[in-house]
This record gives C-alpha cells, sequence and structure tokens, in this order.
C-alpha cells in the first residue's frame, strides 16, 4: 500500500526535476527546488510510518527549516544583494 | 496500515502533491506556478502529514512531532513564496504576455 | 523581562514536546539550551504577541484558524479545476489593494492568509498597499477586488489584534 504511494510522491519529485532541467529561467528552478523540498518532507513522513519509527520525523523537521533558508539564500542572489545586508 | 482515517489523508494529500507539480508543469509563467505549486503542495504535505500523525497516535512521541512539522511548513512556506515572488518582480522577470494588469510596475516606474 | 520569559517557556516547552521525555538529563540539558538561546536571540516574537494572552484574543484567534482552513481547501479545489481544464481558465495580473489595519503583527498574518488562499499571492508590501499577483483578475474596480481579496479576513483580524 505504502510503496504505491511512494511511487506517486516520486513522479511528483520527477515532474519538479523536469521543470529544474527545462525552466527558462532562473526563478522557475528555484520554485521548483523549494517545491522539491517540500516533497521531500512529506516522503519522510511516509517512510516514518511504513518502518513504525519516529526519528525520520526529526528529518522531516530539519528538511523543512533547511529548506527554507536555502531558499531565501538563492532569493538573496537573485535580487543581486550581498549575504550581509 | 490499521487506522483507515490516516490512510485517507495520505492519499489525499498524495494527490494534491500530484495535481500541484501538475500545474508547476503546466502554467505559463513564475507566478502563475508560484500559485498552483506553494498551495497545492504545502497542502499535500500537511496532510500527509496529519495523517502520519493519526497512524502514530496523536499524543505521542510521533505524532507530536507530526503535528510540529505541520505548523514549520505552514509557516515557512507562504514565507517562500512570497521572497521568491518579490525577488523575481524586482530583478524584472515579466509576467505573462496574456496578463492583464501589472499595477506594481507602473507604481514603480513613476 | 515579561517577553523574555515568555520566549523561554515557549522554546523550552517546544524541547519538551520534540524529545518526549521528564528524565532529569533531559529536562537539564534544555533547560541550558533553552536559556542560552533565549540570551543568544534578541526578538523572537514581535511586540503585540503578549496581546494573545488576554483570553477573548486568544479565543478568537483560535477560531481564526479552523477559517483559514476552509479556504485553503477551497483555494486547492480551485487550482484543481484550474490546472486540470484543458484550457487553462487564467487570467493573471497584479493588482494593489489597501489594508486598513495597522499593527505589523496583524499585517504578516495577513498577507500569509492571502498566499494560501483561492487565487491570490502577496508579491509586494508597501506601508498600508498591498501588491497582489491574482490568478483571475475578475473585476477592474478597486473596492470590488479589496473586497474579494481582503474583506473576509480583514474584519476578523482587527477583532484579534486591536
Amino acid at each position: 500500500m505504502f510503496t504505491f504511494l511512494f511511487f506517486f510522491l516520486i513522479i511528483a519529485a520527477f515532474m519538479c526535476l523536469y521543470r529544474v532541467m527545462v525552466g527558462p529561467t532562473p526563478p522557475d528552478r528555484m520554485v521548483a527546488i523549494d517545491i522539491l523540498g517540500i516533497i521531500v518532507v512529506g516522503m519522510c513522513a511516509l517512510f516514518a510510518a511504513q518502518t513504525k519509527r519516529d526519528f525520520y520525523l526529526y528529518i522531516a523537521i530539519s528538511w523543512s527549516i533547511l529548506s527554507f533558508v536555502g531558499t531565501l539564500a538563492l532569493v538573496k542572489f537573485l535580487e543581486g544583494r550581498g549575504f550581509d545586508e | 496500515m490499521s487506522n483507515s482515517f490516516a490512510v485517507a489523508f495520505i492519499i489525499i494529500g498524495v494527490t494534491f502533491d500530484l495535481l500541484g507539480c501538475l500545474g508547476l508543469i503546466r502554467l505559463p509563467d513564475i507566478y502563475n506556478r508560484l500559485q498552483a505549486a506553494t498551495k497545492s503542495v504545502t497542502l499535500g504535505t500537511c496532510a500527509i502529514l496529519f495523517g502520519v500523525a493519526l497512524e502514530f497516535g496523536i499524543i505521542n512521541s510521533g505524532g507530536i512531532k507530526a503535528l510540529i512539522c505541520i505548523l514549520f511548513v505552514m509557516f515557512t512556506s507562504p514565507t517562500a513564496a512570497h521572497a521568491l515572488a518579490r525577488g523575481s518582480h524586482i530583478r524584472g522577470f515579466k509576467l505573462w504576455e496574456e496578463s492583464v494588469v501589472d499595477k506594481l510596475k507602473k507604481d514603480r516606474e513613476k | 523581562m515579561k517577553k523574555r520569559l515568555a520566549e523561554f517557556i515557549v522554546i523550552f516547552s517546544m524541547w519538551i514536546l520534540l524529545t518526549w521525555s521528564v528524565k532529569i538529563q533531559d529536562l537539564f540539558a534544555g533547560l541550558v539550551v533553552a536559556f542560552f538561546v533565549t540570551i543568544l536571540t534578541r526578538r523572537l516574537f514581535p511586540d503585540d504577541f503578549l496581546k494573545l494572552l488576554n483570553p477573548r484574543r486568544f479565543l478568537l484567534g483560535a477560531f481564526y484558524i479552523p477559517y483559514l482552513f476552509y479556504y485553503i481547501l477551497l483555494a486547492n479545489l480551485d487550482v484543481a479545476y484550474r490546472v486540470l481544464n484543458p484550457f487553462l481558465p487564467i487570467r493573471p495580473g497584479i493588482v494593489k489593494v489597501k489594508t486598513s489595519l495597522k499593527n505589523d503583527f496583524a499585517k504578516t498574518i495577513l498577507a500569509n492568509s492571502i498566499t494560501l488562499t483561492p487565487g491570490t499571492l502577496t508579491v509586494e508590501v508597501d506601508g498600508d498597499y498591498f501588491y497582489v499577483h491574482w490568478i483571475n483578475v475578475s473585476s477592474d474596480d478597486p473596492e470590488i477586488q479589496r473586497e474579494l481579496i481582503l474583506g473576509r479576513f480583514e474584519r476578523m483580524l482587527r477583532r484579534v489584534f486591536e
């Protein structure tokens, strides 16, 4: 049962990777990377439910925070500002 | 697979994730893609996490962690979407050519 | 000082919820970590956060969450309809709306709510004005636009924060 759900989530992740590969402008790729991060959080949660071990949820929490910080760093690069402003 | 409510939530979440990624592929410009992708994928992931919390049992070490993760995702993802839209507008990436109005660009040029 | 104490309590209870154990060594490590985080961070919460401790405001704020969830669900059905329709029924544009909220924390919550609700995305905030990207611009009149985008949240947030 969970294996099927993993299959669909991996299809969604590959759609994001398609957008990262094709995306005509840089912000398109950044959006796709951000969304990919949130999908990975969902995958970690599913993995926790499948194996009945809750430490995968620690990975989910830290992944959600780190992907947020990474997106903000990319946006600073996009706006053309330095990192110490 | 004991709890059928949990499985229903997880299936709904995976469906919304798929729809959001379909929107990421089909829609024409960066702002529309942000709209579709942010909303659907946020709700989808939150539904998956809630289903996982039900599967562990809410008042439990696993359930509490899943609920805290829902809180983080709900706070961070609109902020990231806002930052991305603002940054790409400042840098001057155009809207789709069939867009109706762009008040922000007009006000910037003043 | 009261604010620092509130920050300390929130961080420490978050630690307890995450470790989910009441052994003495875990509690001691949590106290040390929460103490240093409280000292090292300057402003974790905005100034108006303590207003939520008032019970009436807290109840209204708690009622705001299911209200928001209803509109998030509507937003997702809307997105699903637009994505699955083969003709892509979209008419995007950036419109400018004025909010009457004065409080910064309330404005932050309002901007995030706009991002999560049907077809709208906050692009820029400039004082009292929000620039909102709208996926289906259905009217050119600023008053109707304002009512459609902000109306349902603004009334409620004003009662919570002002």
